[in-house]
C-alpha cells in the first residue's frame, strides 16, 4: 500500500511540475507590463540600446517620459547586442506567442516589412496627423519609410552610413593630399598607402563588408540609380552594377585582415595602423568619447572624416524608430512613449548622447557640435538614399541573402557569382 | 490485482516522462518534418505540402555545400583530436602517476564550462591579429618565434581551428571514458600476456586496445553527435559569419533573418537525420549487446545454452 501511495504522489508531483513549466511563459507576462492595482501602469519599451552613449540617450528620454506621464512607469526591456541581432530573435518569439512588448525598436524602413506583413504593427498615420509630423520630418524621409501610403514607425534619430574615416597622419606619410572624392581616387590612395606598408583599408566582421558594399554601390552608381535598385523590377544584372562590383572587388583587395567587429577595425585607423575605414557615424562616438566608452582621440588630428568616395551630396541614412505592436497591453502608454520619441524635446535629449542627429528638421543646432554639426548641415541639404545593411532599403530576408552573398564573395572573390547572387536575391525578395 | 500491483506503480512513475518526451521531443520532431515538407517560405503563408522538394532544392545553394563541408572538416578534426588526446591522457594517467586525482579533476574541469563561455575565451585566444597587433595565442607564438595564424578566419582551414576549443573542452571527458576502460581490463590478462613473453607495447596492442573498442565506439558516438549539431561554440566565437557557417547556424539565419520556416525546418531535419545515422546503429548495437549478456543467464536457467557457446559468442564480440 505504501508503495502505491508513493507512486501516486510522485506521479502527481511530476504532472504538477510539468503544468508549472507550461505556465512559465504566462508567468512572465504577469510580471512585466500592467502592474495593475490602480497605481502606475508599466510601459514595456523593447530596444537594443545597452551600450555606452545609446543607453545614456535612452535614459534621457525616459526622464522626459516619466515627467510628462506621471501615471506610467517605464519598463526597460533592452536586450544587449549590436545591430539588434539577439534582440530581434527574442522579439520574433514574443510576437509569435502574441506577447508583444508595448513598443519595440526597429530600423525604420523595409526592415519592418516582415512585421507589417505578419500583421504585427499598427498603422501610425493617425499619430503623424495628430502631431503634424509630416511637416517636421524631411519629405524624402517620410516617403522612404511609407509602405503603401501608411507609416508604421516613429524615427527617433538619423545615422549616416557613408562615412569614410581616415587617419590624417597616415595619409600625409603616404603622400595622399586629401580625402579621395571618387572611387578612382580612392583606389589610387589605397595603393599609395599599401606602398608604405600600412593597412590601406581596415575591415571588421562580414557585416562591415556589406556596409562597405553599400557605400561603393552608391558611390559608383550615383544616388538615383542606387535608389532604383530597390524598386520593383530593378536590374541588378546591368553593366553599371558589374562595374560597381568590380570596383568593390578592387577595393576589397586592399583590405587588411578582418577584425572581430567594427570597433577593432576603427581602432586600427585611430591607432595609425590603417589609413581608411568605411563605417557609420556611430564610429565618431567611439573615436571621440573618453576611454571606457571610446578611444578619447582628437577629431581632425587623430582621425578625420569625409563622405565615402563618390557619395558627396548624398546622405546614406538609417534610423532607429519605435513602433506600436498590435495587441500591446498598454496601448495608451505606448502612444505616450511614441509622442515623447517624436517630440523635439525627446529627440534633442536623446541624440547628442547617442551620437546621432534628430530626424526632425527643427532641432536645436547648438546641441550638435564637431562631426554632428557637419551631419546636421548635410542632412538638411543632401539627397537621401537608404542603407542596405541597416534595414532601410531592403527587408530582413533580402538582407540575409545579401549578407550570404557577400560572405561567399569574401571566400571566393568571384565578382560574377556575387552579381548573380545579388540579382537572385533581388528577384526573390523585392516587393 | 496482484499483478497490477507489481507493474502499475512503475508505469505510473514513468508516465509523466513518457508524455513529456512524446510531446516535446517526438511531437515536435514530427511537426518539424511536416513543416519541412511544405512551402511555408514566409511567416504568413499557410504552406502547401510539397513533399521532399525543399530537401532537394537546398543542394542548389552554395552556402549549404559550404556549411556541410565545414561540418565535415570540424567533425574529423574534433573527433580525431579529442579521441587521440583523450586516449593519450588516459594512457599516461593509467601508468599511475602521482596526484592522479588532481590531474583527473583538472582535465575534466573544461567539461563543466558551457560551449558559450569556452567560445568567448577562445575567440580572444584565436584572435587573428599578427605582428604588433597580436594578442592571445598569436602573441604567445610571436614570443616563441613560431609562425602566427589566421585561426578561424582562415578561408581553408578555419574550421579546423574552430575545432580546437571543442577538443580542449571534450578531451578530458574522453580521458575519463578511456580511463574507466583501461581499469576494466583485468590485471590477470596483462600478466598472462607478459608471461607469454609479450612486450609492454604488445600488451597494449593485443590485449588492452581490443578491449577498449566498446569505449572507443561510445566516445565516437558522443563526440560525433555533438559535432554534427554544433551551434553555440560557433556563434560565440564568430557569430553568424559565412566563413564559419555550419548547418545549425544556417538554420538560425533561415528562421530568424530570412523568415523562412520551411527552409529552417529542412536544415533541422538534415541535422536530425545525420545525428540519427550515428546514434541509431549504436542503440541497436547496445540493445543487442545487452541481450547477449542477459540471455545466457536465463538460457542456462532453461538449460538450453552451455558455457562453451557463451565463450564463443564473447570471442565474436571482441
Amino acid at each position: 500500500m505504501r508503495r502505491w501511495l508513493t507512486a501516486v504522489s510522485i506521479t502527481m508531483v511530476s504532472v504538477l511540475g510539468l503544468a508549472a513549466c507550461g505556465g512559465g511563459g504566462g508567468g512572465q507576462a504577469t510580471q512585466s507590463p500592467a502592474a495593475g492595482g490602480g497605481g502606475k501602469q508599466q510601459v514595456e519599451v523593447f530596444s537594443w540600446w545597452t551600450g555606452p552613449g545609446e543607453a545614456d540617450g535612452l535614459a534621457e528620454m525616459r526622464k522626459i517620459f516619466e515627467q510628462q506621464n506621471p501615471n506610467y512607469t517605464f519598463f526597460d526591456a533592452a536586450v544587449a547586442g549590436g545591430s539588434g541581432d539577439k534582440a530581434k530573435a527574442l522579439l520574433q518569439s514574443k510576437l509569435q506567442a502574441s506577447q508583444p512588448p508595448d513598443t519595440f525598436q526597429g530600423h525604420a524602413g523595409a526592415e519592418l516589412q516582415g512585421y507589417i506583413k505578419a500583421g504585427n504593427l499598427e498603422d501610425l498615420t493617425f499619430l503623424y496627423d495628430e502631431l503634424k509630423l509630416k511637416d517636421v520630418f524631411p519629405a524624402q524621409l517620410v516617403e522612404q519609410i511609407s509602405v503603401e501610403g501608411k507609416i508604421y514607425s516613429v524615427p527617433v534619430n538619423i545615422h549616416r552610413s557613408n562615412v569614410l574615416w581616415f587617419n590624417p597622419s597616415v595619409l600625409k606619410e603616404a603622400g595622399v593630399a586629401a580625402a579621395p572624392k571618387t572611387i578612382d581616387e580612392f583606389v589610387a590612395a589605397l595603393e599609395k598607402v599599401k606602398a608604405k606598408g600600412k593597412i590601406p583599408l581596415s575591415i571588421g566582421s562580414e557585416w562591415t563588408v556589406t556596409h562597405l558594399l553599400e557605400s561603393v554601390l552608391l558611390g559608383s552608381l550615383g544616388t538615383d540609380a542606387y535608389n532604383a535598385l530597390f524598386k520593383p523590377g530593378a536590374n541588378w544584372n546591368s553593366p553599371e552594377v558589374t562595374k560597381a562590383l568590380e570596383s568593390f572587388a578592387k577595393i576589397m583587395s586592399y583590405a587588411g585582415d578582418p577584425q572581430d567587429d567594427w570597433q577593432p577595425a576603427a581602432k586600427q585607423v585611430a591607432d595609425g595602423q590603417a589609413a581608411f575605414n568605411v563605417m557609420g557615424d556611430w564610429a565618431y562616438g567611439y573615436f571621440h568619447n573618453p576611454p571606457e566608452g571610446g578611444l578619447g582621440k582628437k577629431s581632425k588630428t587623430d582621425f578625420d572624416w569625409a563622405p565615402a568616395p563618390g557619395t558627396e551630396g548624398t546622405y546614406l541614412w538609417l534610423s532607429d524608430s519605435f513602433t506600436l505592436p498590435k495587441g500591446a497591453k498598454n496601448r495608451e502608454g505606448a502612444i505616450a512613449w511614441l509622442k515623447v520619441a517624436a517630440s523635439k524635446e525627446g529627440q534633442d535629449a536623446f541624440n547628442p548622447k547617442k551620437g546621432s542627429i534628430p530626424a526632425r528638421k527643427d532641432a536645436d543646432q547648438a546641441l550638435y557640435t564637431d562631426y554632428l554639426a557637419d551631419a546636421l548641415k548635410d542632412w538638411s541639404s543632401d539627397k537621401l538614399a537608404g542603407s542596405i545593411q541597416h534595414g532601410v532599403a531592403v527587408n530582413q530576408p533580402w538582407l540575409a541573402a545579401i549578407n550570404e552573398q557577400v560572405g561567399l564573395f569574401i571566400g571566393s572573390k568571384d565578382v560574377k557569382a556575387l552579381q548573380q547572387g545579388l540579382a537572385d536575391a533581388a528577384t526573390a525578395n523585392a516587393q | 490485482m496482484r499483478r497490477a500491483r507489481t507493474w502499475l506503480p512503475g508505469l505510473l512513475l514513468v508516465t509523466p516522462s513518457i508524455v513529456a518526451i512524446g510531446v516535446f521531443v517526438y511531437g515536435m520532431l514530427g511537426w518539424n518534418f511536416q513543416l519541412a515538407m511544405t512551402d511555408k517560405h514566409d511567416q504568413v503563408s499557410e504552406g502547401q505540402f510539397v513533399g521532399l522538394q525543399n530537401f532537394i532544392d537546398i543542394w542548389d545553394q552554395p552556402r549549404w555545400h559550404l556549411s556541410v563541408n565545414h561540418t565535415i572538416v570540424f567533425t574529423v578534426v574534433f573527433v580525431l583530436g579529442a579521441l587521440l588526446l583523450g586516449w593519450l591522457l588516459a594512457f599516461l594517467m593509467e601508468k599511475g602517476i602521482k596526484g592522479e586525482g588532481t590531474f583527473r579533476a583538472i582535465y575534466l574541469f573544461p567539461m563543466a564550462i558551457s560551449f558559450v563561455a569556452t567560445g568567448i575565451v577562445w575567440r580572444w585566444l584565436m584572435n587573428s591579429g599578427t605582428g604588433e597587433r597580436a594578442v592571445g595565442l598569436n602573441r604567445l607564438f610571436d614570443w616563441l618565434g613560431l609562425p602566427q595564424w589566421q585561426w578561424f578566419r582562415d578561408q581553408d582551414w578555419g574550421m579546423a581551428a574552430m575545432a580546437l576549443p571543442a577538443i580542449w573542452q571534450m578531451s578530458g571527458y574522453v580521458m575519463a571514458l578511456f580511463l574507466a576502460g583501461f581499469r576494466g581490463v583485468p590485471e590477470e590478462l596483462r600478466e598472462a600476456a607478459r608471461v607469454d613473453g609479450c612486450t609492454e607495447w604488445g600488451v597494449y596492442r593485443h590485449v588492452v586496445l581490443p578491449m577498449l573498442r566498446p569505449v572507443t565506439l561510445s566516445a565516437l558516438i558522443i563526440l560525433g553527435h555533438i559535432s554534427l549539431k554544433v551551434f553555440d561554440l560557433i556563434v560565440a566565437v564568430s557569430g553568424k559569419q559565412i566563413i564559419t557557417d555550419v548547418p545549425a547556424v544556417f538554420m538560425w539565419v533561415a528562421v530568424f533573418d530570412s523568415n523562412d520556416p520551411a527552409k529552417g525546418a529542412t536544415i533541422a531535419s538534415y541535422i536530425v537525420v545525420s545525428v540519427a545515422i550515428f546514434v541509431i546503429p549504436y542503440l541497436i548495437w547496445s540493445v543487442r549487446a545487452e541481450r547477449r549478456t542477459v540471455r545466457p543467464e536465463s538460457g542456462s536457467l532453461r538449460g538450453q545454452r552451455g558455457p562453451s557457446e557463451r565463450d564463443h559468442e564473447q570471442e565474436r564480440r571482441s
